[in-house]
């Protein structure tokens, strides 16, 4: 059961360039096809979770032998991320990505970076994971190159050289960890750390691997690749990149090692904390700045993820829960704006915000679903952008972080401000010249758009049932990190 | 031990050919040796000093064998090294393409 996270799009991406030879548009059928099935498989994981995690055995090797994968409230959490959003952002590329030639190249590497974000986040084994996170890596720096212009190639190649660095720190440190302990299962690796003497090999580790999946996530000092990366993709892949990716293979794999594996200490606690803060301030005064939309969007990656990171970072329940629900709003109003980003591309041809000039009359669902959008991430009351601000910020102050709970508050104020200029210049302003000329995005790109705004105001207001069925077992698993060998090893 | 600090020396070796070099081709080089130097890391850590290969056979008494995990591993690490290697230089022949150049003073348009 599980497999199949990993099967249904490895076998989308075989089947895609082989069918996709006869007939040009049975790609995109074969791959919202996949899409949706993962889509129903992550919601009814949600269900088959309720009894207790599911651990599954390849090949009925039994761990710590073979490798497993693990379905628990965190991995449920973060597989409704990916499949939600790719299947949004598949559905997307229905039109879209017509501008482009090959689209059967561009859905199978779509279909690969799905299998791969998947597999990280059931994999149970750590070598696998490394595996997996080479996958998703190899299929987004292609993907951000795949407009071919003179830009698109170097942020790729600047993507590449960065990405291939913290691989190769990430495989490093396995092996450092494999030299030590003497197996790659992540639960027997938890028991073995936990009786083990040598304190500085494993610090060292862990410094490597904070290292390398910072990169990956683009928190502050490793961040410089991302402004140049996101922009450069096509629309829906910038939503796939800044919404999904940088969270799965830098968040998610970082706070599984650190949670589960490592002990989470009040050194790792104040790193967190601090990158959190940093990123969070960096990233929004970089924004400010931006006149280009994508670029904005991705400087407000930046600092959203700060804001994460640095609710994770605290380590108490209320903390964690914020980050964690902030993490899945996150993902749902940042790829509604790369998408928002991508139509008024498409219906304008630029994405400098003075060149499109008020383009709000003409383009109804893009301007509404934008506007949805902005105030969530600015973190207007009843949007969901505003709970899960409000409880970080909650937290902050119970954990006694002052500095930390200010910044919050102050960076949103900015966001907001940045925010504003968006709405105002893009689509409020008196009609440019261009405005006369342009018509609404085809239905399916309206629909996508739609979806996730109804999700920004859904979410915002049904909060509550929300936390409870998502979120607390994702933050139990974080919580009670010793739990994860017992479910694994069996007691 | 000495071994692990040589590993590691060459490892620093082509972090530092990937980080300061300005020629393309010369990055990518870089990337190759700090990618062997990972996979050297992890057959030393397998290997047994006169150790034999990890084949087990009914007549063999077994005393010393070779980790063989760490070879399956790098198997697959060589193979994923393939992959982006190619990448990258599939890139780079467009960038050149495009700029006639592969000095990276001259394609600098993006600044994060």
């Amino acid at each position: 059961m599980v497999v199949f996270f990993v099967v249904i799009p490895l076998l989308a991406a075989f089947l895609i360039p082989l069918v996709s030879k006869m007939r040009e548009g049975s790609a995109r059928v074969l791959a919202v096809l996949s899409g949706s099935l993962l889509l129903l498989l992550s919601i009814a994981g949600i269900f088959m979770i309720k009894n207790g995690s599911i651990v599954y055995s390849l090949g009925g090797w039994r761990p710590p032998f073979g490798i497993c994968m693990v379905l628990d409230g965190l991995s449920v959490l973060f597989l409704l991320v990916i499949n939600l959003i790719g299947f949004i952002a598949l559905l997307y590329s229905w039109d879209y990505i017509k501008r482009y030639s090959s689209q059967g190249l561009y859905y199978t590497l779509f279909c690969l970076m799905l299998a791969g974000l998947n597999g990280v986040a059931v994999s149970g084994d750590l070598f696998n994971l490394y595996v997996f996170l080479e996958i998703t890596s190899i299929a987004s720096y292609a993907l951000v190159a795949f407009g071919t212009q003179a830009e698109e190639l170097e942020a790729a190649f600047k993507y590449m050289v960065l990405g291939s660095v913290a691989s190769a720190f990430i495989l490093l440190a396995i092996g450092i960890l494999f030299g030590s302990v003497s197996t790659l299962n992540m639960a027997d690796i938890a028991r073995s750390l936990a009786g083990s003497e040598s304190r500085k090999l494993i610090l060292f580790c862990l410094g490597l691997f904070t290292m390398g999946f910072s990169l990956k996530a683009g928190l502050v000092p490793f961040h410089t690749w991302l402004p140049d990366a996101h922009p450069a993709a096509p629309a829906p892949v910038s939503a796939m990149l800044s919404g999904v990716v940088i969270k799965v293979i830098g968040i998610y794999a970082l706070i599984r090692l650190v949670f589960n594996i490592f002990i989470f200490t009040p050194a790792i606690s104040q790193i967190f904390i601090w990158m959190g803060i940093i990123s969070m301030s960096v990233g929004v005064l970089l924004a400010i700045g931006q006149w280009d939309f994508k670029r904005l969007l991705a400087y407000h990656s930046i600092s959203q993820i700060g804001y994460v990171i640095f609710g994770i970072g605290l380590g108490t329940p209320l903390g964690i829960i914020g980050g964690l629900f902030h993490l899945f709003n996150h993902s749902v109003f940042k790829s509604l704006l790369f998408l928002n980003a991508g139509s008024l591309e498409y219906a304008t041809g630029t994405r400098k915000l003075q060149e499109i000039n008020g383009s709000g009359r003409a383009m109804p669902f893009t301007s509404v679903s934008s506007l949805v959008a902005s105030l969530s991430i600015a973190g207007v009351p009843p949007l969901c952008g505003f709970w899960s601000k409000l409880i970080i910020i909650i937290a902050a102050f119970q954990a006694g972080n002052i500095i930390g709970g200010i910044t919050c508050i102050l960076v949103g104020m900015v966001t907001l401000a940045s925010f504003l200029k968006v709405q105002k210049y893009a689509f409020s302003k008196q009609a440019g010249d261009i405005v006369s000329k342009i018509k609404e995005v085809p239905l399916t790109m309206a629909a996508a758009m739609s979806v996730l705004a109804l999700f920004c105001v859904l979410i915002g207001l049904f909060f509550v049932p929300f936390l409870d069925q998502l979120i607390r077992p994702a933050t139990n698993v974080l919580l009670e990190g010793a739990n994860y060998v017992n479910l694994i090893l069996g007691g | 031990m000495s071994l692990y600090i040589l590993c590691f020396i060459l490892f620093l070796l082509g972090f530092y050919c990937l980080l300061v070099k300005q020629n393309l081709i010369k990055k990518i080089i870089g990337f190759g040796i700090m990618e062997y130097a990972i996979n050297l890391f992890f057959i030393l850590l397998g290997y047994r000093w006169e150790g034999e290969a990890p084949i087990l056979d009914k007549h063999q008494v077994i005393v010393n064998f070779v980790d063989p995990l760490p070879q399956a591993m790098i198997l697959t690490s060589i193979v994923i090294g393939l992959g982006v290697t190619a990448l990258m230089v599939a890139i780079v022949i467009r960038i050149y393409e495009k700029h006639k150049s592969f000095d990276i003073n001259e394609i600098r348009k993006l600044r994060g």
